[in-house]
């Protein structure tokens, strides 16, 4: 397209023309994709002066009377203009020459990259571009299946948009579950072949923790672990100091950052300024087999009753209200939850001292969290700070817990999960003739 | 490998479980490490298992107190390896490991003191050449060489894994919590105290500690270029309510409702 701007002296006067047979037709070329019906509030004149349209301004609010939102995103008729520029600011940025690599291996449970993951690319990131003119890449490592948010070219986008240069996916299925050792060997492979300056694993357990310590000692290095600040320091060999976690997280200890490091969560602001190209790369190499002495059986189904309540992913508590206690548990089997209880079910001895939640009991990170019969104490509710949904059933709709609640069923403990007991042996049953005809 | 060939019956299992000195998290007084007592609880749970205690590092009278508490909860001996202050103690260990050759190793995830890294299990595993698993739960059955055991998940699941032994095994916070010490097999307890060349951790000695700061809390910054988005995330209510309140329902809607929410989180087996 020419940059010269070409007008039409007979539609800017349609435009401005509101009475003009035309104008509605020509309003909505001008408005380009805004639609039809918006006019627009601003256009150049033809003497080369901006023009505003004060009645295209702003909407009608729901009394019938107009309204003018300044915050900048109802400006006249180009709503959709400035939303996708917001989106697109973010800097596309190609490194097509790395001075150096920076791996990383994120953890990916079930298959996305969790918020650990995320901050330790800002980490990544943030030691490959320290130096301006000669920028690193930043490889990511990826095991098993790889879902991202979306689909098709998205999921490559998500990638990008978390700091990631280049990918090396290795999906596998012998790399699926607990396979430290193909793990290991994968990354040996790709140490052999790219050498890269530094490795960066999330020290969360059972992920970066355990195949991190693994390459550390295969690769001979004295891997810094729990790692939560690097600064700069021109006097250590990598250009990094960093800050670790030590003696039970009773010490900080401050040492030049090794070419491994196991990095803790938050310890680095994710990306979210620019946007990489997570451009595919394959080893040429292959990997060796390696005769595995570890070998993974699957989960194994666990009694919730017997899962530590701090751990639990689905809790059935039960409180003052609750006057049935047999038919509470008999609930909490058949819903497969975890038992809890608060404070006044416990001191009048329903429920074992264990299995209080509260600030005095047991602080729970569940899932899903179901109060019955439990108005809510202070105590109690800080107790349950960190669950993400909460279930109440209470009969006094005022009671606190109703208010902090998800889902808030008001009426009598008892016929309630009498009723959800039916309900859900009911889809039992169903689930179990399904499996049978299948 | 030499135990790989000849099948192990249970009468002749040997364990062994390195133990280190814990510190109080709060009183930071020496004591038994958590992690290191639910290890020797693991060991003493498996039944016929010949159970050796090794510690290997420096011994004054508050590290002697801490030790005597792992005596106390029914052992009669502990190995203690005599090193200097500062020592690395992984050539100590791995030559222990050598001598005894146990089956199974197991230890805590990391030391309450020093770098508590979590690394030794690890090095051991590759000075030895045997494999190694972390967050061991419980062990199943050990037949013909072959563990069979259960490891921990996040969320108090497990999974099943099968172990080559001779192997090293960590647990950590998810393994039965460990027995109460008796002060009377505390104190009739035994050191068979052994001395080896304590080779100084040179590189540890250049790392400089200090206590634990705070860590800063991160906070949520809110990129927006209109000051209106500013204000409304900074004057936004941490947890507004928002919730569904069903009130005057039947408690088959109730219970429907519940149904619905529990099916979407996917809680229900």
């Amino acid at each position: 397209m020419s940059e010269t701007i070409r007008r039409d002296p007979r539609r800017e006067w349609i435009a401005r023309n509101r009475l003009h047979p035309e104008h509605a037709r020509v309003i909505a070329a001008l408005g380009g994709n805004g639609g039809g019906a918006v006019a627009i509030s601003e256009w150049l004149g033809p003497n080369g002066v901006v023009r505003r349209n004060p009645r295209a301004i702003g909407f009608i609010g729901p009394n019938g009377i107009k309204r003018i939102d300044r915050s900048g995103l109802q400006q006249g008729g180009q709503p959709t203009a400035t939303t996708t520029a917001a989106r697109d600011s973010r800097r596309t940025v190609v490194i097509d020459q790395p001075a150096f690599l920076v791996a990383v291996v994120p953890d990916m449970t079930g298959g996305r990259l969790s918020s650990h993951d995320k901050d330790l690319l800002g980490l990544a990131r943030r030691v490959a571009d320290a130096d301006v003119e000669r920028p690193g890449a930043v490889v990511a490592i990826l095991f098993g299946e790889y879902k991202g948010e979306g689909g098709g070219e998205l999921k490559e986008q998500a990638l990008g948009e978390a700091g990631i240069d280049r990918v090396v996916h290795f999906d596998d299925e012998f790399y699926a579950g607990f396979a430290p050792e193909a793990r290991l060997a994968a990354l040996s492979a790709v140490e052999r072949e790219m050498t890269p300056r530094c490795w960066l694993l999330p020290d969360s357990p059972l992920g970066g923790a355990d195949l991190g310590r693994r390459l550390a000692v295969r690769l001979g290095e004295r891997a810094a672990t729990g790692v939560w600040q690097i600064e700069a320091d021109n006097k250590a060999p990598m250009g990094w100091r960093c800050t670790a976690r030590g003696g039970g997280g009773s010490l900080d200890i401050q040492r030049p950052l090794p070419r491994v490091a196991l990095a803790l969560a938050e310890c680095a602001e994710p990306v979210d300024e620019t946007r990489h190209a997570a451009e595919q790369l394959t080893l040429s190499a292959s990997i060796p087999a390696t005769l595995s002495r570890i070998e993974d059986l699957g989960q194994v189904a666990v009694d919730p009753a017997g899962v530590a309540l701090a751990e639990a992913e689905f809790i059935l508590s039960g409180g003052n209200g609750v006057k049935q206690w047999d038919a509470f548990h008999h609930a909490a089997k058949v819903l497969g939850a975890t038992e809890g209880a608060s404070r006044v079910a416990v001191d009048d001895g329903f429920m074992a001292r264990d299995r209080q939640v509260g600030a005095t009991g047991t602080w729970v990170t569940a899932r899903v969290y179901m109060a019955v019969g439990i108005s809510g104490a202070i105590q109690h509710l800080q107790g349950i700070q960190r669950c993400d949904k909460v279930v109440a059933i209470n009969l006094d709709p005022g009671c606190d817990m109703v208010k902090r609640a998800d889902l808030a069923v008001i009426g009598d403990a008892g016929n309630i999960l009498a009723a959800l007991v039916a309900r859900i042996e009911q889809y039992r049953e169903q689930q179990q003739e399904k499996r049978n005809a299948a | 490998m030499p135990h790989n060939a000849n099948p192990l019956s249970k009468m002749e299992l040997s364990v062994a479980v390195l133990v280190s000195v814990g510190r109080h998290p709060l009183t930071a007084r020496a004591r038994r490490a958590d992690h290191d007592a639910r290890a020797v609880e693991m060991a003493l749970s498996l039944g016929n298992a010949n159970v050796q205690l090794i510690h290997a590092g420096d011994n004054g009278a508050p590290s002697e107190e801490a030790l005597r508490s792992y005596l106390g909860m029914g052992l009669g001996e502990i190995s203690l390896i005599k090193q200097s202050l500062g020592a690395d103690v992984l050539p100590a260990l791995a030559a222990w490991l050598r001598d005894a050759a146990p089956h199974l190793v197991l230890t805590g995830t990391r030391a309450e003191t020093g770098e508590g890294s979590g690394l030794v299990p690890y090095m051991l595993a590759e000075i030895l050449g045997w494999p190694v698993i972390s967050g061991l739960a419980q062990v199943e059955s050990i037949e013909g060489g072959i563990a069979t055991v259960l490891q921990a998940l996040p969320r108090g699941k497990r999974r099943r894994l099968r172990i080559r032994l001779p192997a090293i095994a960590t647990v950590d916070s998810s393994a039965p919590v460990a027995r109460q010490n008796a002060f009377g097999p505390a104190r009739r307890g035994e050191f068979a105290t052994r001395t080896c060349a304590s080779a100084i951790d040179e590189l540890q000695a250049q790392w400089s500690e200090q206590p634990a700061r705070k860590r800063p809390k991160r906070l949520k910054i809110v990129k927006s270029a209109s000051a209106r988005d500013r204000f409304k995330a900074a004057a936004a209510k941490a947890d507004s309510g928002g919730g569904q309140l069903l009130s005057d329902v039947t408690p088959e809607q109730g219970a429907e409702a519940i149904f619905t929410l529990l099916k979407g989180e996917d809680v229900l087996g």
